[in-house]
């Protein structure tokens, strides 16, 4: 039996951000939104993609029984994306249905709200220690550097049970792995001592379980019935560290920035403390620093609007878009710190929506509840024009923020 | 209002908690959700439907 042949691309997949607003998703989402709403676009890793960019459609197609998260992550926008790799065994980023639900539920207890409280006091003492140690620097200081990328770090050191005495080591070599300007010979090294450090780490917590998260999810497996090897213990490690520390990283030196751009928005925050919590969701829907939105290959057909989206077809889900799709947020491409912007796709949607979002939102809450307040004259070091934005990496945001006070 | 959830359809992401925190907890031991009211007082409708909309999983049904 033949198929019809799927609609031809009508555009390419949208990458370059306008230069005179860095912080608007790039050129061409509001376009598809408005005129193809549910397109197929040509993208950089050579491949053709269904790409929606509505808020309702990602929604419903992220729920969707028809999809699979077994593919190179955001491979679409990744020229040298190789589709032919084997997916990495138990990742669950990359893991499906049951398989999926087994690795999540061993975790979910990790991130609960009530969990993520308790470490708000830690964090707390965390951004305080670091704007200590910025304010007291006899150096200049990069806001990336100095606060924004070890402080989710040892978020991550202080939840897998990192031994103090290991963390500065640790810290550095992630600073590494999150490093845009390493030669690849010292990340690949980096890479290897970090993978080693985790396995050692992972026998560590088997022989002598404390009270930590690896402990914790040996246990919770072995309780269970299927206990975790140390590779699957290994990998599951790995991706906290690597989804919890850009991301949050990110989006603390891009909030900032945003902040600065926006100082009446600042002033608002600075009257009222209580926006913080909102303001956090509002910046978390205004820059969507998942730049690419979530790839995934189609295993059912999926009728969606005018179209089916096939099995065997590739589909792409943009965050960004959907998060300025102005049916849903009025006057969308403003940054309003009023705004109830919580129901915004930045965590994606569906099964594999953010575990560690209510990690992310306390640490996000606990540095704008405190950065501005104890550095009250906080400033770009720079001129704004010199920023690098970082267009080409999974995660948006700047290579460094020059900034005194 | 009642509320009904699907705890096998549940991901453990928490938003319920934070949008009707007298309506819903999470389970310690998986971080699955708990339903405390099936029947939330009136106060409590915009939150409910509130927290049945940010649900990733649609697992938060309202029969009104």
């Amino acid at each position: 039996m033949t198929e019809a042949p799927s609609k031809p691309t009508t555009g390419t997949f949208p990458t370059t951000r306008a230069a005179e607003c860095p912080f608007d998703p790039a050129v061409g989402y509001s376009e598809f939104r408005e005129n193809d709403p549910i397109a197929r676009v040509s993208c950089p890793a050579g491949i053709d993609a269904w790409l929606v960019t509505r808020y309702d459609d990602v929604r419903t197609v992220l729920n969707s029984p028809g999809l699979s998260s077994a593919v190179p992550v955001m491979g679409h926008a990744n020229p040298q994306a190789d589709f032919t790799a084997p997916i990495t065994t138990g990742s669950i980023i990359q893991s499906d249905g049951d398989a999926h639900a087994r690795l999540r539920r061993l975790l979910t207890a990790e991130f609960t709200v009530k969990r993520i409280q308790a470490l708000r006091p830690y964090i707390q003492q965390l951004i305080d220690d670091h704007i200590d140690a910025m304010l007291a620097s006899t150096e200049p200081v990069d806001l990336v550097r100095d606060f924004a990328l070890p402080i989710p770090s040892l978020v991550i050191c202080e939840l897998l049970g990192v031994p103090y005495e290991q963390r500065d080591r640790f810290q550095q070599q992630s600073g590494i792995l999150t490093s845009v300007d390493v030669e690849p010979e010292i990340a690949v090294q980096a890479n290897a001592e970090i993978q080693g450090f985790v396995a050692q780490l992972v026998v560590d917590k088997m022989q002598n379980p404390t009270d930590d998260l690896i402990s914790r999810l040996i246990k919770r497996a072995q309780d269970a019935g299927q206990p975790l090897t140390v590779e699957e213990l290994v990998v599951l490690a790995l991706s906290l560290l690597v989804a919890g520390h850009e991301t949050t990283a990110n989006m603390i030196t891009l909030s900032t920035v945003t902040l600065l751009r926006n100082p009446d928005q600042l002033e608002e925050l600075r009257a009222n403390p209580d926006l913080v919590p909102s303001a956090v969701e509002e910046m978390l829907r205004y820059l969507s620093v998942v730049q690419f939105g979530l790839f995934r290959a189609i295993t059912e057909d999926i009728p969606l609007g005018d179209e089916t989206l096939r099995a065997g077809e590739w589909l792409i889900t943009s965050l960004s878009s959907g998060n300025r799709d102005t049916s849903v947020f009025p006057d969308a491409d403003r940054l309003d710190v009023h705004r109830k912007a919580s129901a915004h796709l930045a965590f994606g949607y569906g099964a594999h929506q953010c575990l560690g979002q209510q990690l992310a939102r306390v640490e996000l809450q606990q540095v704008f509840s405190t950065l501005f307040t104890r550095i009250p004259t906080l400033r770009l070091n720079a001129p704004f024009e010199d920023l690098e934005f970082k267009d080409n990496t999974l995660v948006y945001g700047v290579r460094s923020l020059p900034v005194t006070w | 209002m009642r509320v009904t959830i699907d705890e096998d359809g549940c991901v453990g992401a928490g938003q319920c908690v934070l949008a009707a925190p007298d309506v819903f907890d999470q389970r310690d031991e998986d971080g699955i959700v708990v339903l405390l009211d099936e029947t939330p007082a009136p106060h409590l409708h915009d939150a409910t439907r509130e927290a049945a909309v940010l649900c990733p999983a649609l697992a938060i049904h309202l029969a009104e």
